[in-house]
């Protein structure tokens, strides 16, 4: 059901796993007791009076025992668990800070220096740290298979630490209601070998791609420049906007909006014309840019890399 | 007409809320079955807009737990405990009616949000509350919810709860000092006893949610930062006040539901409950325990190992007192001579679901298990077999028991038991699937879902049981419409219980009990080894009854709570002040008023 991917999650799935099979088993009992008691004792006529029986302490005292025995067998995993998932990662940790927005996702390097927005690259069988924090409302970093959830509140800071098992793309999602749009604000985590992922903090860390001289991506370039998109984005020497993420790499990201579509030519060009249709209360207004302009800005957006 | 507006006769205010609870428990069903409909399809759905959905969602659960579920409860409680204890009325009959008044005036305005629009300059279906029924600070301030949802959130639930607190009050005082003689407290029926813990937990638990509305409020109208890191407030106050009532509150709803079970399940097995002492004592214990459990709403906000460890330990403890409760049920049963009357085939039902649903529970307690499963769908399975499972099936198996006694008027079995089986299997099919959408993935409150996350077929079974669901409590509202045109020939004890409202004719006449009784023993009504039967009362009062007439009082003075919340919604000082002159003008008169007509 989990398929659990890091130690993290193997941890809850175990603790899961245990619960569940002590609840069938208590289910199973009751509620056969349940049943045949219905099949044997269904009224018939002319029978006598049933006897008036008020209690049974011996019994009273067994069936209050029982649950309390079982439920230690569960407790003590549990208290292990708490403090095994208590989001302290071991010495040499790679830390990353997650900060929550409406409704899009944050991600800081501190010791590699650099930053990503709502996919999360990480390196496998490495220990991760993840601070978290929250720029609005509170939001929940949940990946099912990797980790989570922990909520990213303001002025406060939560952790969980994990390792991730194997390479591949993780799907997850802000589990804490968060407003309009809390049902699109969702993340991939992409785990790779250590060199896949060196090659992609290299790429992070190089100055964003200059067009050549007139490419269609140039022409782009200029739209940028003299449309709204500086004052909400930045893009490292051409524009320095805080609100919305970071654009200086956004052609190399698989999705746009928060994960919520593919990178495409296509969903560029309708998330560009009306964001807000596409993600409701998304705070990017609809952009009046022709239709040239238009593709030469998303032949720009795409050669950045 | 007239005598409706003023009565204070607990059975008609009984019935009042009966009705009321019921409509707003049908409004509550269709925002349910909306949700339902548009989660049906993945990527958008049936075209409901985000906005919308998150109005109905928060709509329907402030509505099934604060106007379906409580005043459902309510109807029972004013209906059946004055004549279970042997009494002519509540403690305080004006009090009682404020009581309906203001929580039929709060669940309106709460309602009127939906078409509202308008007058905020805005469509239709956008200005209702849209935070969640939970409403978590700062989502509710200011800044992220600029328009008038929240405030009528925060407002209609601070008027619901003078309603709450009012009618708590007032049965602890009718239970503790109305009883019958020789009605000692361990000799109170288990509905009687479980009503007395359940106001108890609400004249403790009301007042902690009024105060985090009342600094909500303030947060909102007055520019305060109790809840707004940006000033320096703690947005997980909010969480901690809310859920020290709202765990309580998750007692207060399911407590009457198991008292009306074990009422009903001694009288279709002919054989006392099994172990009364017990089941009374676990229901106190449910309701301590009930006050030490509330911060494992709040595992993944990281409070820390040491925290969750003992939150997470007292939450299991509380399976202990549940268990033995289902325990002694079965142990009820056995032994019995069973009817299978739809009241029984309800009250059976609860035991049956509550388990699944107290056994999803002990996951949740379990506080890294329920790092996966909180906020997914998961959690919203696990409630609703509580909530649907436990305290709905219970009540409809009241609903059944009592509506002899409440109208005179059988209802029809037979549409009863299809009213039964198609709730049954409606709500595994609505509530089951829940579970594995919610451990796949699907966090709760989205109004979409990609197709990849591999839900669907699990949404599209929930979407097919919500509707059967919805076409079950159809045949029961066209059961409970048309007894009205049946013949009223309910005789005073038609399931042959045990406890005193069957010991007077359905319906009681106005002034319940012709003498009061004395009382000799649990089961006034049965032969035991130790007591006989009560002998009967007289046909008609040997002496004249003096009965409360009816008061203007409670409903003017209601009137002034929406007016008072009207002006704060509209920011309008002179409307508000008018508000508080009604309910001032409406006190006064009302402590003046010669109460004996």
């Amino acid at each position: 059901m989990f398929a659990p991917r890091s130690d993290f999650s193997t941890e809850l799935a175990g603790l899961f796993t245990n619960i569940f099979w002590w609840a069938v088993v208590v289910f199973v009992i009751v509620e056969m007791l349940l049943l045949i008691a219905l099949a044997r004792f269904r009224a018939r006529p002319g029978a006598a009076h049933p006897k008036p029986v008020h209690g049974h302490t011996a019994l009273e005292i067994g069936w209050t025992l029982a649950p309390a025995l079982i439920l230690v067998f569960i407790a003590v995993p549990t208290m292990r668990a708490i403090f095994a998932t208590s989001g302290h990662a071991p010495e040499g940790a790679l830390r990353v800070e997650v900060i929550g927005h409406q409704w899009w996702w944050e991600y800081r390097y501190p010791t590699l220096n650099i930053s990503a927005y709502n996919e999360l690259h990480l390196p496998v069988r490495t220990p991760i740290q993840v601070d978290m924090t929250s720029a609005d409302v509170i939001h929940s970093f949940w990946v099912p298979r990797l980790g989570g959830k922990r909520d990213l509140i303001q002025g406060r800071t939560n952790r969980i630490a994990f390792r991730a098992d194997s390479t591949g793309e993780y799907w997850g999602q802000c589990a804490e209601f968060c407003g309009a749009s809390h049902a699109n604000m969702r993340l991939r985590v992409f785990v790779e070998s250590d060199s896949a992922f060196q090659r992609w903090v290299d790429q992070q860390r190089a100055a964003p791609a200059t067009p050549a001289k007139g490419s269609p991506a140039e022409a782009g370039l200029q739209v940028f420049r003299r449309s709204a998109c500086i004052g909400c984005h930045t893009i490292a020497g051409v524009a320095q906007g805080k609100v919305g993420p970071d654009l200086s790499h956004v052609g190399g990201r698989a999705t746009i909006a928060g994960a919520l579509f593919p990178n495409t030519t296509e969903t560029l060009h309708r998330w560009i014309t009306n964001a807000p249709s596409l993600k409701p209360g998304a705070l990017m207004p609809p952009q009046n840019v022709s239709p040239q302009d238009l593709d030469a800005l998303i032949a720009y957006l795409q050669s950045l890399k | 007409m007239k005598s409706w507006l003023t009565t204070t006769d607990h059975k008609r205010i009984g019935l009042l809320y009966f009705w009321t609870a019921f409509g707003f428990f049908l409004i509550g069903g269709l925002e349910a079955l909306i949700i339902r409909a548009q989660l049906v399809r993945p990527d958008g759905g049936l075209g409901v807009s985000a906005e919308t959905f998150n109005q109905l969602f928060t709509m329907h659960g402030t509505t099934m737990v604060f106007l379906a579920l409580m005043p459902l409860s309510a109807a029972f409680f004013n209906f059946i405990i004055p004549l279970q204890i042997g009494a002519r009325d509540v403690a305080f009959p004006r009090l009682n009616a404020f009581s309906y008044w203001v929580f039929l005036l709060g669940g309106l305005f709460l309602n009127a949000s939906f078409i509202a629009g308008p007058l905020f300059g805005a469509d239709r279906l956008s200005v209702a509350p849209d935070a969640g029924w939970f409403g978590y600070a700062n989502l509710t301030s200011r800044q992220f919810s600029p328009g008038p949802n929240v405030d009528f959130w925060l407002l209609g639930l601070q008027i619901l709860g003078i309603a709450s607190l009012a009618a708590g009050f007032n049965f602890v005082v009718t239970i503790l000092n109305m009883r019958a003689p020789g009605m000692r407290m361990l000799r109170l029926p288990v509905f009687t006893w479980m009503t007395l813990v359940t106001q108890f937990l609400v004249i403790t638990a009301f007042p902690v949610i009024t105060v985090a509305l009342v600094l909500l409020m303030f947060d909102r109208f007055f520019g305060t930062h109790f809840f707004l890191p940006a000033g320096g407030g703690d947005p997980i106050l909010w969480q901690h006040l809310f859920w020290m009532f709202g765990h309580p509150e998750v007692y207060i709803l399911i407590l009457p539901a198991m008292g009306i079970v074990s009422e009903v399940l001694p009288t279709f097995s002919k054989k006392p409950l099994f172990g009364y002492t017990v089941v009374v004592y676990s229901g106190v214990v449910i309701a301590f325990l009930g006050w030490s459990v509330w911060s494992h709403h709040m595992f993944s906000t990281g409070l820390g190992p040491i925290a969750d460890s003992v939150f997470a330990g007292t939450t299991m403890l509380i399976a202990i007192p549940t268990g033995v409760k289902i325990f002694n049920w079965i142990g009820t049963l056995w032994g019995g001579q069973i009817r299978f009357t739809t009241s029984l085939l309800f009250a059976v039902g609860f035991i049956a679901m509550f388990i699944i649903g107290g056994l999803s529970g002990v996951t949740h307690a379990s506080a890294p298990s329920d790092l996966q499963q909180t906020d997914t769908y998961y959690v919203v399975a696990h409630i609703h077999y509580v909530l649907f499972g436990g305290t709905i099936l219970g009540l409809f198996s009241g609903i059944y028991y009592w509506w002899p006694k409440m109208t005179g008027r059988f209802l029809s079995e037979g549409m009863g038991k299809v009213h039964f089986w198609l709730t049954l299997i409606g709500m595994n099919l609505a509530f089951f699937p829940m579970h594995f959408s919610g451990l796949l993935g699907m966090p709760r409150r989205i109004y979409t879902y990609p197709a990849e996350l591999g839900v669907t077929r699990f949404n599209q079974l929930s979407t097919i049981g919500a509707f059967i669901i919805g076409i079950a409590t159809l045949v029961f509202f066209w059961n409970l419409l048309r007894t009205r045109w049946r013949p009223s020939n309910a005789p005073a004890n038609p399931w042959g219980g045990a406890t005193l409202e069957w010991a007077i004719p359905s319906p009681p006449p106005v002034y319940n009990f012709t003498v009061i009784p004395t009382i000799a023993s649990r089961l006034p009504l049965w032969q035991t080894e130790r007591h006989g039967p009560m002998t009967p009362l007289p046909d008609r009062p040997p002496a004249p009854i003096h009965m409360p007439g009816g008061s203007w009082w409670p409903i003017i003075t209601a009137f002034g709570l929406p007016i008072i919340a009207i002006g704060a919604l509209a920011h309008l000082i002179p409307i508000v002040l008018a508000g508080a002159a009604v309910v001032i003008v409406g006190i006064y008169r009302w402590a003046f008023e010669p109460f004996e007509m």
